[in-house]
């Protein structure tokens, strides 16, 4: 049963006319008569006499039972035994039980099972039975209202903020042990929901908690829903968690094997001197960097990836400054025309680096995935976008001479509705036309509201603009799709050109691609090359134009400018 | 008939068990008149003649929290005695404790 049920289910008020509902589980019936008498009044009753019929009853009324009476010896099934039931059951466990017993030894491990109270037997005077009953309902009702402001709903659990509260009440108690923050999380848990429904993607929620319950239990510690499919655990110290994520899957799968894929991101042995939702964010950052992998389920937060996540903080810090005071250079790598009897230069593609004060040139492969994650890809892109324009100018009044250059244009500024107006402006500016700037996108980018990137592009089309669809080949291509896609020239993905080109490699993929170039009736770029063996094969193979190291690297706009002078015709 | 009076002079304790029973007589006679004719007492006698012990302490410790209730006190002690050498177990002769839990409910239920 969710909290919110539980909530609802609360009776009103004795005072406000609605009783509670209380089962007596006694199999005597001169017992049973004197509870029902002493209690009848006040609530609602039911009676089970054996421990087949109780349980049947509880589950039946478990949204409305506030309170158990339960007697422990039972024909068919022991009173404790339907006791633990209650309380390992996470729907039933919030119902109190007040047990009866006239044996002493029996309170003790009644209580110690989660019974609220006992009744001895003979009974005590009715008014304190009466008391007892009433304040053990109150008990578990106040209980079910702080619960229901500290617990997650769904699985029970605590909730993230009340969940930091009782870690700092933790280290009150275990100060000087050695704790672990652990973030379990589930991997792709979207394309769950997505396949499976909501109530299956709920019950596998569920069935986490639970055993994280169940761990924690054993081992001491506490554990939470941080949100959605992310859980938090606070607990003593282990050398290895395999077997927790091991557990973990295991439950959230149930008898679908594979189906749930657990990871668990360790910060160890926390300083608790310092704030404790660093700690679970450090676990975090660990478990995210193992989202992808099929083999690895337990990844530790280490010095290493905290100077990852320290750097790429300085890194997006240092942002806006290196935007004004023009720190991101663009480089040109040149492109060239293989088809004819000497290649020749046709075009460029800018390339941005970052000449960092501090870091000297960051590799654009630290920072563009980086700014990508965050947006800042959008202003990033704008800025090279300008510089190239500013640079195709100054080529065309010196050396007199331009080719034209591609831009990356990423998949966020695709969904931009000024884009278009944007980049009319930049070139407008600059008095150059559409055709001196090609723009670069991937097929990754028309994944999402295909219909609005697919007008988009038509525009810049119509206005002139050249489209590079970049990558190709590299992972989302569907033939259906590319056929459907508005563009000009199709770019081979260069781990096409490495694997085709490696010892096992075989160019015979290279020509399928280049017959769905033709098919298209675009040119084709070959990417990465790097020998000259590779480009006499592209050539040989019909692939219109080449860039890589074999020609050149990226270089600086002057020593473009050069290369530019030196190959006028 | 079985009165409040009878069963004051019998032995059981009137005034504690008229307290759980609400101060209401008839409650109390109906309840003793009940547990008085309980199969178990008979089911009781059974299992612990032939041997079974485990299923006679259940039903001695049944009736040991019925009589105290109703404060039945002659029945209660014998009661209380067999089911404590019940819950251990022990081998023993049973016969006596046995005869006077019959010969005590027997004094009753000739009253009904």
């Amino acid at each position: 049963m969710t909290e919110q049920k539980q909530m609802n289910s609360i009776p009103a008020m004795s005072g406000e006319g609605l009783k509670r509902l209380v089962l007596i589980v006694e199999d005597e019936f001169v017992n049973r008569e004197l509870l029902n008498a002493y209690l009848e009044q006040d609530y609602e009753i039911l009676c089970a006499e054996t421990g087949v019929e109780a349980m049947r009853l509880i589950y039946e009324k478990s949204e409305t039972l506030s309170l158990v009476l339960l007697d422990l010896n039972l024909p068919g099934m022991n009173g404790l035994d339907i006791l633990r039931e209650i309380k390992k059951d996470i729907d039933l466990s919030r119902i109190p039980v007040i047990v009866l017993t006239s044996d002493a030894e029996s309170e003790v491990e009644s209580l110690s099972s989660g019974a609220s109270d006992f009744i001895p037997k003979p009974y005590p005077r009715y008014e304190i039975i009466q008391a007892r009953v009433r304040r053990s309902i109150e008990l578990s009702e106040n209980r079910d209202l702080i619960r229901w402001t500290e617990r997650d709903h769904l699985t029970g659990l605590y909730n993230r903020e009340y969940f930091y509260r009782y870690a700092e009440q933790y280290d009150v108690f275990h100060r000087d042990e050695a704790t672990d923050a652990l973030v379990v999380d589930v991997s792709h848990f979207r394309l769950i929901n997505e396949r499976f429904g909501k109530a299956y993607a709920d019950e596998i929620l569920k069935r986490i908690g639970s055993e994280l319950l169940a761990i924690v239990k054993e081992t001491g510690g506490i554990v939470c829903r941080r949100e959605a499919d992310t859980f938090q655990v606070y607990c003593p110290h282990m050398a290895d968690y395999r077997s927790v994520a091991e557990r973990v899957t295991d439950a959230a799968c149930g008898d679908a094997r594979g189906r749930v894929r657990i990871r668990i991101g360790v910060c160890s042995e926390v300083d608790k001197a310092s704030d404790i939702e660093r700690h679970f964010d450090h676990a975090k950052s660990a478990a995210d960097t193992i989202r992808n992998s099929f083999t690895e389920s337990v990844a530790i937060y280490n010095d290493e990836l905290r100077d990852k996540e320290v750097y790429a903080e300085r890194l997006l810090e240092d942002f806006r400054d290196a935007l004004e005071q023009k720190q991101f250079l663009v480089y040109y790598q040149p492109k060239y025309h293989i088809l004819s009897p000497q290649p020749r230069l046709c075009g460029a593609e800018a390339l941005v680096r970052w000449k960092h004060p501090e870091f000297g040139l960051v590799s654009p492969g630290r920072f563009i995935p980086l700014f990508e994650s965050n947006g800042l890809i959008r202003d990033l892109d704008n800025y090279v976008w300008r510089e190239t324009a500013a640079q195709i100018r100054r080529w065309k009044d010196h050396p007199g001479r331009a080719v034209p250059v591609s831009v990356n244009v990423s998949r966020v500024d695709m969904l931009d509705p000024e884009l278009t107006d944007t980049l009319r402006l930049i070139v407008e500016e600059n008095g150059l036309d559409f055709g001196d700037l090609h723009l670069e996108t991937t097929e990754s980018a028309y994944t999402e509201n295909f219909e609005q990137i697919i007008q988009t592009v038509a525009r810049l089309r119509a206005l002139g603009f050249k489209i590079e669809m970049d990558d190709f080949g590299s992972g989302y291509s569907s033939l259906n799709m590319i056929t459907k896609l508005p563009f000009d020239v199709l770019k081979l993905d260069m781990e096409f050109i490495r694997t085709a080109f490696s010892e096992n490699g075989n160019t015979g993929i290279l020509k399928i691609m280049l017959d769905i170039a033709d098919y298209l009736s675009v040119p084709m770029i070959a990417e990465g090359v790097e020998t000259e063996s590779q480009m006499l094969t592209l050539k040989e193979l019909g692939c219109d134009i080449a860039q890589g190291y074999y020609f050149a690297r990226p270089m600086p706009a002057d020593a473009f400018g050069s290369l530019l002078a030196g190959s006028a015709d | 008939m079985l009165t409040v009076e009878n069963l004051r002079a019998w032995g059981a304790n009137v005034d504690e068990a008229l307290v759980r029973c609400l101060n209401n007589e008839s409650f109390y006679l109906r309840l003793v008149n009940k547990a008085l004719l309980d199969p178990s007492f008979d089911k009781l006698a059974e299992t612990v003649s032939s041997g079974d012990l485990e299923q006679g302490f259940d039903l001695a410790h049944s009736l040991k929290g019925v009589c105290a209730n109703l404060a039945l006190t002659p029945i209660c002690r014998p009661i209380e005695q067999i089911t404590e050498l019940l819950r251990s177990r022990t081998d023993t002769d049973y016969t006596a404790l046995l005869e006077e839990i019959g010969s005590k409910r027997s004094q009753l239920i000739d009253l009904l």
